[in-house]
């Protein structure tokens, strides 16, 4: 997104005018980031500065919650072995989609079928369908194929989850390439797989990256079939969140720093690729 | 300006291989997109057709063995008596409409907000698109125990000096609550594609109408409000396909109550299946929840259809 100079509007305003509508902004801005600041700030607490009914702003920030999340403290299981699933899970995942979404982009885009646009429209229905119509039979099946709570069956499902979006986005990018480019490739002898590697791929990569990233998104915050479909040997970060809260003493600094852990990959990511988060969520349609 | 869909080059209506090209036959065109098709199609149309089947069986994991009496139409009688799942319809539209037209009233307010010359702006549109990326279990965890709870939660320590110290949030205002966590979570969506539509629209126009002595609020309704439009209806389309299957939040905050209060149909039927373990009778829930969707997403995807192949949707 262009960074803007000051507008017409900002120009024409009173100084008092901006002032007033700068710290509004800021209130805003802060109020709808405060619970996620709030999450961070808890995790560095400890038990007792957390747990209190009058929250303290001012404390000594400690790790030690962070420690015990990673470690696994008071009977509770540490967070490794869920992120790994949910590392390989991702991963595996989005890599799939990537090999099934560009094929498919391709034979959207650049050398369209005759029926392109039924086809598309046939992937993002599959993404109006409520999930809850499929994860009876889902259960059921993966119950038989012995593959429930492995992490393969979450793989697949995730793989299926993000394909249509990356069709859509990878699709958007590939008509950005210029015709004449391939043709001239084509002229000069180049297969199809000379053309894709040193034409289209080397323009389509930040495109690549962007879609990469929406399935990561999705498929790291993933919950519900997650937590239909798997209990310990596949579940994922979030089902971990969720299995060791448990109501009867002190666990407030304990769960923000699992939460904050949790999040932190997304955050990340999502912050330092936000010019590509519009063009990614709108599957391809804003730029 | 963009046309996602309508930008594809003409396809040749010659059926027969070209001469000098190759691979260009319409057969061979189709080749990349079978792994794409044939993945789609076992793992998301084949549940759904089973999801049938179970619909007319009386089934329950409960009670394996007892005949199923397939085909029978019992699922669905319990169903049309069955008052809880008119709540869930009611909350389900509820819990969509409430939260999309929030958050796109925040989102374009926001992006307002946002456009014009802020002191440190690139960072305060790091933070606002913060909810949107955080976890959303980890979020409802954080929501439930750290800023609602009555007792620990910072909420109502910032409302005691109102008077209003107390509240039970989640066992009282438990509608509220799920609307605002969801309103919360997709602000930063809409604000995202508001900003989009701002920054599309052409100084020269806005400073032709100030010159003009057009002032704010008619510029922003007769100008930037039509240029919002078809970014407002891709939030629309957008938003109401993924709140409409809103799960989390209700899983971790309220657990669907108290009582009914906050079952949405996804809630509905993960309970009937995975709690009372009716498999016949959650399947015939989420037939008529698809049957519905079908009808809706129809009318949704000629929107689509119309904005992604329409002038207005540019963006630079």
């Amino acid at each position: 997104m262009k960074r803007q100079s000051r507008t017409v509007a900002d120009r024409q305003a009173k100084p008092l005018t901006r002032l007033v509508l700068g710290l509004l902004t800021w209130i805003v801005v802060l109020v709808f980031f405060f619970p996620v600041l709030w999450m961070a700030l808890t995790g560095l607490k400890t038990e007792p500065t957390a747990d209190t009914s009058t929250p303290h702003f001012i404390f000594t920030p400690t790790l030690a919650e962070y420690a015990s999340v990673w470690k696994g403290a008071g009977g509770l299981n540490g967070l490794p072995p869920y992120l790994e699933h949910s590392v390989l899970i991702t991963a595996a995942s989005t890599l799939i989609v990537l090999l099934l979404a560009l094929p498919a982009a391709y034979a959207l885009s650049i050398r369209p079928i005759v029926k392109w646009r039924d086809v598309l429209f046939f992937f993002i229905s599959t993404k109006m369908l409520p999930v809850v119509g499929a994860i009876i039979p889902l259960y059921v099946i993966a119950r038989d194929l012995h593959l429930l709570d492995h992490v393969q069956l979450l793989i697949i499902l995730y793989a299926a989850m993000n394909l249509p979006i990356a069709v859509w986005m990878l699709r958007s990018f590939l008509l950005e390439v210029p015709r004449e480019v391939i043709e001239a490739a084509r002229v000069d002898g180049a297969g199809l797989l000379r053309q894709m590697r040193s034409v289209i791929m080397p323009i389509i990569s930040p495109g690549l990256a962007a879609t990469a990233l929406i399935c990561f998104i999705f498929a790291w915050n993933e919950f519900f079939l997650a937590v239909n479909l798997t209990t310990v040997n596949g579940a994922t970060v979030p089902i971990y969140l969720v299995g060791f809260v448990q109501p009867e003493g002190p666990f407030l600094a304990h769960l923000s720093a699992a939460a904050t852990i949790a999040c932190l990959p997304v955050l990340l990511a999502g912050w330092a690729a936000q010019d590509k988060l519009v063009r990614g969520l709108s599957m391809g349609a804003v730029k | 300006m963009v046309n996602v869909v309508d930008s594809a080059p003409p396809v040749p209506k010659v059926r027969t291989q070209r001469a000098g090209q190759p691979g260009a036959g319409p057969w061979i065109r189709r080749v990349p997109l079978v792994p794409a098709l044939l993945f789609m199609f076992v793992v998301t149309q084949i549940p759904f057709i089973l999801t049938l089947w179970y619909s007319f069986q009386r089934y329950n994991l409960n009670n394996p063995t007892a005949p199923r009496d397939f085909p029978t139409f019992w699922n669905y009688q319990q169903i049309f008596g069955d008052h809880v799942f008119r709540i869930a319809v009611l909350n389900t539209v509820l819990f969509t409409a409430v939260p999309v037209i929030a958050s796109i009233v925040f989102g374009v307010g926001i992006a307002l907000l946002l456009n014009r010359y802020v002191f440190g702006r690139g960072f305060l549109r790091t933070l606002i698109i913060s909810p949107f990326l955080v976890m959303p279990t980890a979020a409802a965890l954080v929501w439930k125990f750290t800023i609602l709870d009555t007792t620990f939660g910072v909420l109502n320590f910032f409302l005691r000096p109102f008077g209003l110290g107390s509240e039970n949030w989640i066992g009282v205002h438990s509608q509220l609550t799920i609307i605002a966590f969801l309103t919360w979570q997709w602000t930063p969506f809409m604000v995202l594609l508001a900003l989009a539509g701002l920054q599309s629209q052409g100084e020269d126009l806005l400073e032709a109408a100030r010159v003009d002595g057009a002032g704010s609020w008619r510029i922003f309704r007769s100008i930037t409000l039509p240029q919002l439009r078809p970014y407002i209806e891709l939030g629309v389309v957008l938003g109401s396909i993924y709140i409409v299957q809103a799960f989390d939040g209700i899983y971790v905050i309220t657990a669907g109550g108290p009582s009914t209060d906050t079952t949405n149909l996804p809630y509905y039927i993960y309970e009937t299946a995975f709690q009372a373990y009716d498999i016949g009778r959650a399947s015939a829930m989420a037939v008529i929840v698809v049957i519905a969707t079908i009808l809706i997403a129809t009318v949704a995807l000629r929107v689509v259809s119309s904005l992604f192949s329409d002038e207005g949707m540019a963006g630079r």
